[in-house]
């Protein structure tokens, strides 16, 4: 059961910020501003904690256990601590450690994304075995139709008025899709937020 | 932005509220049963969830990279609450679900749901606050992250539900090798479309924030369902009366 005062408070905030951004009274903006940027600081501290929970809840109690990932958590335990002490000694700010930092995490994000960039085209060629059905094979033919299109393949209809028209309608289907898809998506969150803020959806105790 | 459109998101947030609150009285649902469209994607979880109960495996429910302070937070909010749901459903089972997720907060709000399902089961004692976790504060060390929570606890299905960008496409992949269920829906148009390339199933635009109305959550799930159902023939009149008028040379 979750305690009344919890379910008040937010529905209170909820409201409170919501009237704020409707009708930006110099009042209702002096209570909206600070509660966001409560909002925001206690997402950092929410941070911090998970990733404490991350280190003593999963990689600290994996040492305890045999298995291959022992291994990798030693790894991380290590790394945690060495980036920990030097922030702190040195801080975040430091260019000395901003620069160590990103020449480790930049090469190692760029080569996920080209290990992605090989998993995304490999198992788009096994999509049509999981969708054996009309919208499988529809969304499979655009792939194919807009790499055409988009590779320049095309270049000369420029000189051919009618194909540059067929051209031009085509490149509006994307764009009218996506805005179906979008506002199917602003509908969904406007029901998300308005259970929320009538207390009937609370991912949160109390 | 017009001096009317804060007027008019007002009024469409109260109208929405006030149908909401009116759809879930016993009175109209007993009267007017709700009645949904198939969604192929909610059967087949639902058979995902007796599977991994019989079988003894858990669930994994990934909530994607977005924050709470962040706009497209709802998609998480959807996910945490499919994670309930999911945890009501499968309490029957040894092993409760895992959550993964790429920010503080809804590691934090996973944890909770988590601890609440435990406290429900009267197993608070057992709980392991280490099944709901941030995997990693990048989009990509949370993909990396989250595939390697999924291979080491015995995964029989993924419910990948929240903000996700192209690393989508190594969480399935990871999904994939684990011969695992996926389930995939994200409020990003890029996510979508890797979803429905190599998810089982995938849900497209609003069907990922009717998920836990599908599983059988409280009435007002279901009841915002039908007002959202109001609202987008609306939104189709709309779009379909401004089309005529402007063939008409009216606007």
């Amino acid at each position: 059961m979750k305690s009344p005062l919890s379910v008040l408070v937010a529905i209170l905030s909820g409201l409170l910020v919501l009237a704020g951004y409707f009708f930006p009274f110099p009042a209702l903006i002096a209570i909206r501003t600070p509660m966001l940027d409560w909002a925001v600081t206690l997402a950092g501290i929410a941070g911090l904690v998970a990733i404490v929970n991350l280190i003593i809840g999963v990689h600290l109690k994996r040492l305890r256990e045999a298995g291959p990932k022992r291994f990798f958590s030693i790894v991380v335990l290590i790394t945690f601590l060495a980036v920990s002490v030097a922030g702190f000694y040195l801080g975040p700010t430091d260019t000395n450690f901003q620069k160590v930092v990103t020449a480790i995490q930049t090469p190692i994000e760029t080569s996920l994304m080209a290990l992605l960039a090989i998993t995304l085209t490999f198992s788009s060629l096994k999509m049509l075995q999981r969708q054996r059905n009309w919208m499988g094979l529809i969304f499979f033919l655009s792939v194919i139709l807009f790499l055409v299109i988009n590779s320049g393949v095309l270049a000369f209809s420029a000189e051919i008025p009618a194909l540059q028209d067929l051209l031009s309608g085509f490149h509006q289907i994307p764009a009218a899709g996506a805005r179906g898809i979008l506002l199917g998506i602003a509908l969904g969150s406007l029901a998300t937020g308005v259970r929320i803020i009538l207390g009937s959806d609370k991912p949160y105790s109390g | 932005m017009s001096q009317y459109e804060p007027l008019i998101g007002a009024v469409v947030v109260l109208v929405f509220s006030g149908l909401v609150i009116f759809f879930s009285s016993k009175k109209f649902r007993t009267k007017f049963p709700p009645v949904f469209r198939k969604l192929t994607a909610a059967i087949k979880l639902r058979k995902a969830i007796g599977l991994a109960v019989e079988d003894g495996t858990r669930i994994h429910v990934s909530l994607g990279n977005g924050s709470l302070v962040d706009p497209a937070n709802p998609s998480a909010l959807a996910g945490l609450s499919t994670l309930n749901r999911i945890g009501q459903m499968a309490s029957t089972s040894d092993l409760p679900p895992m959550c993964t997720s790429g920010s503080g907060d809804l590691q934090i709000l996973s944890q909770d749901v988590l601890s609440g399902i435990a406290g429900d089961r009267h197993t608070l004692a057992q709980f392991d606050p280490g099944l709901a976790r941030m995997t990693g504060v990048t989009p990509f060390s949370y993909a990396v992250g989250a595939v390697e929570s999924m291979q080491e606890s015995g995964i029989s299905a993924n419910v990948l539900m929240g903000d996700f960008g192209a690393e989508a496409g190594l969480l399935c992949d990871g999904a994939e090798k684990q011969n695992s269920y996926k389930l995939a829906g994200s409020n990003s148009i890029i996510a979508q479309s890797i979803f429905f390339a190599l998810a089982d199933d995938a849900l497209i635009g609003e069907e990922l924030y009717a998920l836990p109305a599908y599983l059988g959550s409280q009435a007002a799930h279901q009841a915002s369902l039908r007002v959202q159902d109001i609202l987008r023939f609306i939104v189709i009149l709309i779009l379909l009366g401004a089309v005529l008028s402007r063939l008409a040379g009216w606007a």
